[in-house]
């Protein structure tokens, strides 16, 4: 069935600042097949695609592409020139423009100087058409379903010669008889000669699609093997044994009382029935893989987003919160995910920002910032954390990723709080800034303070967690205690999607 | 290291080297003017000039107070021609100028709080909702005293008292204007710089999503900063009233550009979070002197607006270059 190789990487390196990307990464792909890319969160599946597609250009290694060799500075321009074409996750479409009008965004057909509009509408009916997809070209996109937009960009894709489709998490947001329908068009773009990369954690479903793996851990290439050659359990104990590379500083205190409970809490599609406790010397790690829910589980506790129901208990009494200052005034606070979006005012000092949720204890009577009292709680916020800065009337937005991490963990330590939750509290920082985040975290566990933190790095997880809960589709899936998780059963819990394979398998 | 000089802590302070530009831009222009004509700097020419400016200084508290927290207040000419319309019709029908004026502030904070609630709470576009508000507070001043201009508001001792106070007296030398624009100036201030509502109101124009975060109530620090707005700008009616003894439906006309213009010459960043009320002073001054300096000169009208309008330019155009180290029209990710 497959053909001639349409991509052959090898040897691909990439770094970022502080982190190895890939590392001696081969991958090929053959005219004629649908090649799984798996691995788990940060295997470097989606750095080694965005090279093929020219989102990032790699540090070495070769690239070729239906034979030619390609320049390492290859941009997404050429790259499309290729063939490649990535379906992205999060769809790329203009909502307000027809069909017609996004499969041929950015190369509309003219005639003089005016859009020829019915040859553009009757190529796009012929494109659909190939994709046995019954759409009026003219129909607007924001109308359509999420899966029938989904089509509408494999389309784009075709409309502009794409010969290479990455498809990541494809599956994600559709129903079985979409995806069913999705899968019909794969084999039928397979067959046409077509080679596609299929990114997905949803392992059961492979077997409907899927003929050949490629493997990826931690940077690197595992294996890659016929898809009929392998079992699922060779696949995920090959997706996981990440190296422990890191020594993490774990410190037992005995478990107290009960401080946090959280009751059927349900928020959106992403937060669903989630039950959860915390104790007091224990730290709570919340694993899952990417868009599993564990963000929107902290941000619904926290009052970022609304919750539909459910019940919060501090200390055994029931906390109402509707918004963060109610968190707060509780005594449960939240390092976010993402510093530039969430936690920091970047045009304002470090002074500032780390004042910013204390001003209720820094402000007198009238309001006034009491100047004295705030440059203590920032100096003694600086020092305590190690936080690198030359004074703290700079931009926060100037410090770097990791001093930026500890500006936005340092202003809720300056207040007395119960809970502490951190988002992925190490993402994007260096080596040494995460083992101080490590140290301030056993230390908050120290003082009797609730301890939980979401984290995508299965080490950290199982290196710095006490008790560990797995999410996955916004439900609690796994929850093991530190001495008897491991990464297999950790991973397993985090694959166990609702059951759309079975009612898959029943369609096919 | 902790800067313990307190000049050298006030220069450091963020933003304060465009109020150091700006400044030196002042007095270059001061020169050039006396230069032009000597009787620029004569004591009565600044005495005027210095009443010229409250009203420009004071809408443009108004809008640098509602540029920090990231929104743009446009309904501040209106409101000002409202207060001014309202407290005169008032006073002509014999109400007592003092009542006539809290309630003419009154109704001008409501439509403040009007503004606010849209943007903080329906979450409209600032520029569409204060757009609307705009045309219905110019509608009201049109209105009260049925689409015609008032009659003067008289001569008797309270009307003759309210002229003084708001703009014909003087106090230590200084014109009655001059002293109430000083006092607001110092309280909204004091406000922004060193209270907790200050320090939102910076914060939400920074990052309005990690302010929420923070737990920063951010509705009602929107709210104030339009409050605010809406009060300096009918303050500035009052002054107007007292100035001509008469409501003018036209007054106030197109003074919210040049609030953005007096807010955004002293530093003020349209995109939120950045400015500094002192820079303001110095933008008011600068049009003020500008205005003064070229009708001395002799220039017309239509020059003094072309050149006004470049100052307004060139500022923001030295900003973003300074701020970005360049020309970087186009950022590339």
């Amino acid at each position: 069935m497959s053909g001639e190789y349409m991509v052959r990487m090898s040897h691909i390196n990439k770094s970022f600042p502080g982190v190895k990307a890939l590392d001696d990464v081969s991958f090929d792909l053959r005219a004629g097949e649908v090649m799984a890319l798996l691995g788990e969160n940060g295997a470097g599946k989606s750095t080694l695609m965005k090279i093929l597609d020219g989102v990032y250009t790699r540090d070495s290694g070769e690239v070729e592409i239906m034979g030619r060799p390609m320049e390492i500075d290859m941009t997404p321009k050429i790259a499309q020139a290729e063939g490649v074409a990535m379906i992205h996750q999060e769809l790329n479409m203009c909502t307000q423009l027809s069909v017609a009008e996004n499969i041929f965004l950015g190369r509309e057909l003219v005639s003089g100087f005016t859009l020829s509009n019915r040859e553009m509408r009757r190529r796009a009916r012929e494109i659909l058409g190939r994709l046995n997809l019954n759409l009026d070209p003219d129909t607007i996109v924001g109308s359509l379903s999420v899966s029938k937009q989904q089509m509408v960009e494999i389309a784009k894709a075709l409309g502009a010669n794409a010969r290479i489709l990455i498809m990541d998490e494809p599956t994600s947001a559709l129903t079985a008889k979409e995806i069913e329908e999705l899968f019909s068009i794969t084999r039928k773009l397979r067959d046409e000669g077509c080679g596609i990369v299929y990114i997905s954690h949803r392992l059961e479903e492979l077997q409907y699609i899927v003929d050949r793996v490629t493997i990826m851990r931690d940077g690197r290439f595992i294996t890659s093997c016929n898809f009929a050659d392998t079992s699922m359990d060779e696949i995920i104990s090959n997706m996981v044994g990440r190296e422990i590379k890191e020594k993490f500083p774990h410190v037992d205190t005995p478990k107290g009382k009960k401080i946090f409970e959280v009751k059927n809490l349900n928020a959106g599609k992403m937060v669903r029935n989630i039950d959860l406790d915390l104790y007091e010397g224990e730290i709570v790690g919340i694993a899952g893989l990417m868009g599993a829910g564990r963000t929107e589980i902290t941000r619904a506790i926290f009052g970022v987003d609304p919750k539909d129901s459910g019940e919060i208990l501090l200390d055994g009494r029931p906390v109402r919160i509707d918004e963060p200052r109610d968190a707060i005034r509780a005594g449960i606070v939240l390092v976010p995910e993402d510093r530039k979006r969430d936690g920091l005012c970047t045009k304002l000092s470090i002074r500032e920002n780390i004042a910013l949720p204390n001003l209720d204890l820094l402000c007198g009577a009238g309001g006034k910032v009491a100047v004295r009292r705030e440059r203590n709680m920032v100096a003694k916020a600086v020092e305590s954390l190690r936080i690198k800065l030359s004074s703290p009337e700079m931009d926060a937005g100037n410090l770097s990723g990791g001093n930026q991490q500890k500006v936005v963990v340092g202003k809720w330590l300056a207040r007395q709080s119960r809970v502490v939750i951190f988002d992925e509290p190490t993402r994007g920082i260096d080596v040494a800034a995460k083992v101080e985040i490590y140290i301030l975290m056993n230390e908050l566990k120290r003082q009797g303070i609730g301890v939980m933190f979401v984290s995508s790095e299965m080490p950290e997880v199982l290196g710095m967690a006490d008790r560990i809960i797995v999410v996955c589709d916004g439900r609690i899936t796994g929850e093991f205690t530190a001495a008897n998780a491991t990464q297999e059963k950790v991973l397993e819990a985090a694959m166990r999607f609702e059951n759309k394979s079975e009612r898959l398998a029943a369609v096919n | 290291m902790e800067q313990r000089n307190p000049v050298m802590r006030l220069l450091a302070t963020r933003g304060m080297g465009q109020v150091v530009t700006v400044t030196l831009g002042l007095i270059v222009l001061c020169v050039v003017f006396s230069f032009l004509n000597p009787m620029f700097l004569s004591g009565r020419n600044i005495a005027n000039l210095s009443r010229q400016i409250v009203p420009i200084l004071l809408v443009g508290i108004s809008q640098s107070y509602v540029l920090i927290t990231g929104n743009i207040d446009l309904s501040i000419g209106s409101v000002l021609g409202m207060s001014c319309m309202t407290s005169a019709t008032l006073m002509t029908r014999g109400v007592n100028p003092w009542l006539a004026a809290i309630l003419t502030i009154l109704a001008c904070l409501v439509v403040g709080l009007l503004n606010g609630v849209l943007v903080a709470k329906c979450k409209l576009p600032p520029f569409i909702a204060t757009l609307g508000t705009m045309t219905i507070a110019r509608g009201i001043a049109q209105i009260v005293n049925n689409n015609y201009n008032t009659d003067s508001i008289g001569s008797g001792p309270a009307a003759m008292l309210f002229q003084s106070v708001f703009y014909y007296g003087r106090v230590l030398g200084l014109y009655s204007p001059v002293i109430i624009a000083f006092v607001l100036w110092v309280f909204f201030f004091f406000i922004l710089s060193w209270t907790r509502t200050g320090r939102h109101i910076y914060a939400v124009g920074s990052n309005i999503e990690a302010s929420r975060l923070s737990g920063v109530n951010v509705s009602r620090t929107v709210i104030v900063a339009y409050l605010v707005s809406a009060f300096c700008a009918s303050v500035v009616g009052l002054i107007t009233t007292a100035t001509s003894g008469m409501g003018s439906m036209d007054a106030g006309n197109m003074y919210e550009m040049y609030a953005v213009a007096a807010s955004v010459i002293g530093g003020v960043s349209t995109l939120g979070g950045q400015g500094l009320l002192l820079g303001t002073v110095i933008g008011a001054a600068i049009w003020g002197v500008l205005q003064n300096g070229l009708q001395f000169a002799g220039a017309p009208v239509a020059i003094r607006n072309i050149v006004i309008g470049a100052i307004v330019v060139i500022s923001v155009l030295m900003d973003v270059v300074i701020r970005t180290g360049g020309w970087k029209f186009k950022s590339k990710t």
